[in-house]
């Protein structure tokens, strides 16, 4: 398993969208793509933004399918920035009609 | 330009202010201000040191008189003098700024937002509790501007916090291209208002015509601010092009309910106002609550969805370890 530590890359509140969009293209698709379970490590993390987290990982569920969930664990996150990421994971399973 | 302040604007009343505001002449200010006494909300202050910052960058002179009354030393600490150059030779004794306000900022840049978030914090003396809503909303809204303003000046951002009342109050203004032009590149928005209810509505986006957002906008930012103000009982406004949207505080004793569309919520709706080319966004926050941050994205969570697309009937769940 790929553990991704994302306070050292975004600070303890993670609103930069753009560090987000590196994590998801440098670390966590190369990572699934290679068939391995990424850890996103929230340690240290007191705040997040919808934002950040859309940025991170609602390509990733758009693309490859909401299986792509399996693959990655959320670890150490709080309870505001659990609900963040339950937001954009559902809203990225939506049925674009 | 013309940009008078009044004896009072806050969000309750800010109609007035923002009607009395003229965008003709772009190449003078022409600056007022009432001759006893001022007391504005920030959002006012964000908005004309974002018309001056044109006037400026215009090549412009600024022209107008400031008066010498007691309310002058609070703007020229929030540093309105600093965009707005008219001489005054007023001289005041500067206080120690922590827990009261955070001057005018001018934000143009990803790294001075996230710098910005960082040395605010302190000014304020919130406690951690209180920090959560205060970061997300300033990041949401300079983050939009930045993506979509397309404005050579950034984002003029400033914030007060009155501790009788326990609120803050922040505004955010910009002279770039209006949300009309950004939405209307995505979507049909025939408007100024069309375009504002468009965008208080997850999932659209300016940088796209496709629900959701793109991989790297949701289009969902100023929906989470509208709802922070709105589960503090509080007001936020939305000023672009012609059109004015006002979110009304829910009332004591009544149920606080999230909407996905604006329409819905209690709101003032105004047209024909002045023409901005520019946004403003101004909000207060009720820092002295039992609401918890967590709770309120619970709660957006909820609202989320509605009127987005149709749901699914089962989602894949995220897995928390």
């Amino acid at each position: 398993m790929k553990t991704i530590q994302i306070k050292p890359i975004a600070t303890e509140f993670a609103e930069d969208k753009d560090l987000a969009a590196k994590i998801r293209d440098n670390d966590l698709r190369p990572a699934i793509e290679c068939g391995e379970t990424v850890m996103l490590d929230f340690a240290g993390v007191t705040g997040a933004t919808q934002s950040f987290v859309h940025a991170m990982i609602s390509d990733l569920i758009r693309r490859d399918g909401p299986d792509v969930l399996d693959s990655i664990q959320f670890a150490n996150c709080d309870q505001a920035v659990k609900y963040i990421i339950q937001i954009v994971s559902e809203y990225s399973q939506y049925e674009i009609e | 330009m013309r940009v008078h302040l009044p004896n009072s604007a806050r969000l309750q009343n800010i109609e007035a202010f923002l009607s009395e505001f003229s965008p003709e002449q772009p190449g003078v200010l022409d600056f007022s201000m009432h001759d006893r006494w001022v007391a504005v909300h920030p959002a006012v202050l964000a908005f004309t040191a974002s018309v001056a910052d044109m006037v400026t960058r215009n090549g412009g002179e600024h022209r107008g008189e400031v008066h010498n009354i007691r309310s002058v030393p609070y703007l020229i600490r929030m540093g309105l003098f600093d965009h707005v150059c008219i001489p005054h030779h007023i001289s005041i004794t500067a206080h120690e700024e922590a827990g009261r306000f955070i001057p005018l900022s001018r934000i143009s840049t990803s790294r001075e937002l996230s710098d910005f978030i960082v040395h605010m914090i302190p000014l304020l003396h919130a406690q951690p509790q209180q920090v959560e809503p205060i970061r997300y909303v300033i990041s949401e809204i300079v983050r939009n501007v930045l993506e979509h303003a397309q404005c050579p000046g950034g984002a003029f951002l400033c914030a007060q916090y009155f501790r009788s009342s326990g609120i803050l109050s922040i505004g955010v203004a910009d002279a770039g291209i209006g949300i009309q032009h950004t939405m209307s590149q995505c979507h049909r928005v025939p408007t100024a208002w069309d375009a504002l209810v468009l965008a208080l509505t997850p999932g659209y986006s300016g940088t796209t015509s496709r629900i959701g957002g793109t991989a790297y906008n949701a289009g969902a930012g100023l929906f989470f601010t509208k709802s922070i103000a709105c589960a503090s009982r509080n007001y936020f406004i939305l000023y672009s092009g012609n059109a004015l949207f006002k979110l009304k505080p829910i009332r004591a004793g009544r149920q606080v309910v999230l909407y996905a569309n604006p329409l819905e919520d209690h709101h003032t709706k105004r047209v024909n106002m002045p023409e901005w080319q520019g946004t403003l966004v101004g909000i207060d926050i009720q820092l002295e609550t039992d609401i918890m941050f967590a709770a309120l994205m619970g709660a957006i969570r909820e609202a989320y969805s509605v009127d987005v697309k149709r749901k699914k009937d089962e989602y894949k769940r995220p897995t928390f370890v």
